[in-house]
């Protein structure tokens, strides 16, 4: 989408444009409610911070001059609601293992070892799948597996991943919505990566991959 | 560069952070590798997959409370 078409984006929300709103709604908000799941963990309450981050968005709208665009200040404002509110259910529990360590920051590799021989060449590579029907590829199983591998990421690696290869931010724009280093962004969505792609191989090719690292 | 070394980088390459060396140095080892061409081709096919969870269905009733609230907001300024 061009600049001017953001721009006019804004301007007909400003003008009360409800259309407007709902298209905002269909782009981002199934993102939005997954990635306030990976800092609050409960379904309800994720919708709340969602709908929260929503109408802080519209409270604050007239003050908006879309220095960012739209869609950046629509996710930091969710950021920013999903923190106060883990920061929040923190306190009530406090010894919920929801954020606990992780190995997001990591560089260990990725791929397990003994698929490579001792000279660190692939001894059991992955089989390409260009030989398997597009409609098995890209098939509502196949989303479901990266659903599901998505689910199963520590928190950091998610957060990073959905909002660079689900919303699809710029790397740029990740690292400072978060508040961390372009190369730890990196870090961390090359592991995300790297497990979704190894659950669809478990997937695509059963026979071809071992358990991950 | 080794396809263990490969493996590590292909996110650093997809994202353009490798330095013009690096870049090369991966480029020509990716141009022999079967095995890490697929690798680098299914992380691609992920990042595909991926981006179509993005436009999901609203349920129906957080979209209706969603236009409700901005109705209200409207009708108050």
């Amino acid at each position: 989408m061009g600049e001017t078409s953001v721009d006019s984006e804004l301007e007909a929300l400003k003008a009360g444009d409800e259309a407007a709103f709902q298209s905002l709604i269909q782009r981002y908000h199934s993102s939005m409610f997954k990635l306030a799941m990976t800092y609050v963990g409960d379904r309800g309450v994720a919708e709340d911070v969602v709908q929260e981050a929503w109408l802080t968005c519209l409270r604050s709208l007239d003050r908006f001059e879309g220095r960012s665009s739209l869609k950046t200040w629509l996710y930091g404002i969710l950021v920013n609601v999903a923190r106060a509110r883990r920061r929040k259910e923190s306190r009530i529990l406090p010894f919920s293992s929801f954020w606990r360590r992780d190995e997001s920051d990591s560089h260990r590799p990725t791929v397990d070892r003994s698929r490579f021989g001792s000279d660190g060449l692939w001894s059991d590579g992955p089989s390409s799948w260009d030989n398997i029907p597009e409609s098995k590829v890209l098939g509502e199983e196949t989303v479901q597996q990266v659903r599901s591998a998505i689910d199963a990421l520590p928190p950091k690696q998610r957060e990073v991943i959905l909002l660079r290869d689900v919303a699809g931010f710029e790397a740029t724009e990740v690292s400072s919505l978060l508040g961390i280093s372009p190369a730890n962004e990196r870090v961390r969505l090359h592991r995300a990566r790297a497990a979704v792609r190894q659950k669809l191989e478990e997937y695509l090719n059963p026979t071809n991959s071992e358990a991950a690292p | 560069m080794n396809c263990r070394q490969v493996v590590e980088l292909m996110t650093d390459y997809l994202e353009g952070a490798l330095s013009a060396v690096e870049r090369a140095r991966f480029e020509d080892h990716i141009a022999g590798c079967d095995g890490c061409r697929a690798y680098l081709a299914q992380l691609r096919m992920a990042r595909k997959i991926m981006g179509r969870l993005a436009g999901e269905p609203v349920p129906p009733t957080v979209e209706k409370e969603l236009l409700e609230a901005f109705r209200s907001w409207r009708s108050t300024r």
